[in-house]
């Protein structure tokens, strides 16, 4: 059974929860990063939401994921505690990586999140390595990989789904076309003019989504998930999407215009138009919805104070955890 | 009792070992599976464990690694072959940037006990594209270990350790040496990685080698001896990690030291030897410490031009002399 249907009150209320957490969260990198807080670079997926918890609702317990640089989203729908995932952005001892690893290298085994990847496709092959040792150690388990629509250029992109698909692996590709690689629009990169259709090459259907659709997402995963399950091998999924924010800190949006943006926030937000439906179809009321607002509100203000208030690591660790046996 | 196998079968009778040992050993590679290995090192395999744990894969070797990487990461302990080391260029990310970082990265939470194997070295003929020995392009990333045996006994040992071990291993096999053959014990075989073997005892000069380099070293070492130059032979058998005090006390006794290396002239791992003894020892030398290598060139397929190419015998005997004067 998936983890959460929102297409009933209690799993509609856990998806808006949680898409409302990813957002909180990223907002309150970007209030960290401009108060001199956070450094380096994160790459955000604000606008994005539905892909992740739509996607990662539609699993099992015991299911895994490989994730991207973009990727907090994707820890914070497959179960990630964000104390945790804020402390490892700030460089604290009480990260999930103790530090070292950063907004591009979040990795929760524990929850089945094989980690993030800061190599476009860097994770692609890895998902079928995952996936062949479901196989091979007879577990039911899928792996679904995330992907952005930049991966789809990229060499393992075709490595990893030719393998999975000649070894019927248990993997669920799902791009997450945001429209933008970088700054290069996905049409003009994109040969054949659309991910999925890249499907019939490997004999998979490929099948679009409306990215911005959490049960429009959720409903293709399941449907994919169940299929890898039962032994019929992988599929690819391209969800369509947009990120409202640029690729990464240093980004000016210079590739397109302030119209466009505002454009997909004001008429196709996910996070407005799954609320907008949840009223219009009566599953959860004004009240239920303001409550998770609040909820997610309240879950990212602690973790923040927590976080912020956390230890640096101590630098006698510097050359620890690079081998198991020296 | 002991019997005389080659380099080749070496391979796999240390493969078999390790999958009859631990049922979480799969392999994986190019023609590895139903053609034996192009250079027929893994013959017999399929027939003996089955194709879900002897697996043929596509030309793919992103995918070879990254499906190595990923089952790693979740329960399996892959060896995966590369059959040309030169090949490990198009899976690079692999090699440099996702297998060596991933536990580091994630302060430990993911291990990756797994083991590359890949024809390395030049003495065949193959050219440029299909005879580099890169041994030190893996030596250059933090994370791996690197290991290159120079014997069939060695092969079967430090490929068990290898497979053993809880971190990713590089293990280059010299093709050149398939067809050689050595001694080797009956029954199991686990040997331990970083620990270098002194293979000849001498007075006069340390030879540091590794791999095909070690037999011209020993070969170099007899001659030198008629030569009234005592010369101590040592096989390093692991880049990493390395066995500096085995070199160190040599080199104190010996007080001069040449290293033989497959690699160009560049950044070859013998520069990290020099350069590790300079530091350690500097004030027990008495001669330079020299770097016997190739030049700094691609390699050429003509049998004079590789012959050449390769440090020979001579060369390493003319080094050894130089440094004794």
């Amino acid at each position: 059974m998936p983890r959460h249907d929102p297409t009933e009150p209690s799993g509609a209320l856990e998806a808006l929860t949680t898409m409302w957490t990813i957002r909180r969260f990223e907002e309150a990198l970007e209030d960290l990063y401009s108060r001199g807080m956070l450094h380096g670079t994160n790459h955000l997926s604000i606008g994005q939401e539905a892909v992740a918890v739509g996607a990662c609702g539609a699993l099992e317990d015991g299911d895994f994921i490989t994730s991207t640089h973009r990727g907090h989203g994707h820890s914070i729908a497959h179960g990630a505690d964000p104390e945790p995932m804020f402390a490892e952005l700030l460089g604290r001892e009480t990260g999930y990586c103790g530090g070292r690893g950063g907004s591009m290298h979040i990795a929760d085994v524990g929850s089945g999140n094989l980690g993030a990847n800061g190599i476009v496709a860097g994770s692609m092959t890895l998902a079928v390595g995952a996936a062949l040792s479901q196989r091979l150690l007879g577990s039911s388990a899928v792996v679904l990989c995330f992907f952005g629509d930049g991966a789809a250029n990229e060499g393992s992109f075709h490595e990893a789904l030719n393998l999975a698909a000649v070894w019927e692996l248990p993997v669920v590709f799902l791009c997450e076309n945001n429209q933008y690689g970088m700054s290069m629009a996905s049409d003009l990169s994109t040969a054949g003019g659309s991910v999925a259709g890249r499907g019939a090459a490997y004999g998979l259907e490929g099948v679009r989504l409306d990215g911005n659709d959490v049960i429009a997402v959720a409903e293709g995963v399941a449907t994919a998930a169940a299929a890898a399950r039962e032994g019929r091998g992988p599929a690819l999924l391209e969800a369509i999407t947009y990120r409202y924010r640029g690729h990464s800190k240093s980004d000016r949006n210079l590739y397109r215009t302030q119209d466009e943006i505002e454009e997909w926030r004001t008429e196709r937000d996910p996070i407005a138009r799954f609320e907008a439906r949840l009223l219009e179809e009566g599953r959860l009321d004004r009240e239920a919805i303001d409550g998770a607002r609040q909820t997610a509100r309240e879950r990212i203000r602690d973790a923040v104070k927590a976080a912020v208030q956390a230890p640096e690591p101590t630098v006698d660790v510097l050359e620890e955890a690079v081998y198991a046996r020296r | 009792m002991a019997e005389l196998i080659t380099y080749r079968d070496a391979v796999a009778r240390g493969l078999a070992q390790e999958m009859r040992h631990d049922e979480t050993v799969h392999f994986i590679g190019e023609d590895v599976a139903a053609a034996g290995g192009v250079f027929k090192a893994t013959k017999g395999l399929l027939e003996e464990f089955g194709p879900e744990r002897v697996r043929d894969t596509p030309i793919s070797e992103e995918a070879i690694l990254g499906a190595a990487m990923g089952a790693a990461m979740t329960g399996i302990r892959p060896v995966a072959e590369i059959m040309f080391s030169d090949f490990l260029a198009t899976c690079w990310d692999l090699v440099a940037v996702e297998i060596p970082k991933t536990r580091y990265m994630t302060d430990g939470q993911i291990s990756l006990p797994l083991v590359i194997r890949t024809a390395n070295g030049g003495g065949l003929r193959f050219g440029a594209q299909h005879s580099q020995a890169v041994e030190n392009w893996a030596m250059s990333i933090p994370g791996l270990k690197v290991v290159a045996p120079s014997n069939p006994k060695d092969v079967i040992g430090l490929l068990a350790a290898a497979i053993r071990d809880p971190d990713p291993v590089l293990f280059f096999e010299q093709k050149s040496l398939y067809p050689t053959k050595g001694e080797v014990p009956d029954g199991e075989i686990v040997d331990e990685l970083g620990v270098a073997t002194t293979v000849r005892q001498g007075s006069d000069v340390t030879i540091v080698a590794l791999a095909s380099m070690v037999r011209r070293a020993v070969e170099a070492a007899d001659e030198l001896d008629s030569l009234g130059i005592s010369a101590e032979v040592i096989d390093l058998r692991s880049l990493v990690p390395l066995d500096t005090n085995t070199i160190i006390e040599s080199v104190k006794r010996t007080t001069r030291m040449i290293t033989v290396e497959e690699n160009p002239r560049l950044c070859g791992w013998g520069a990290e030897i020099v350069s590790i003894v300079a530091e350690e020892c500097i004030w027990h030398i008495d001669g330079p410490l020299t770097r016997v290598t190739t030049p700094h060139i691609p390699l050429p397929s003509a049998d004079a031009l590789e012959d050449e190419f390769l440090p020979s015998v001579e060369r390493i005997v003319a080094a050894a002399q130089k440094v004794v004067q």
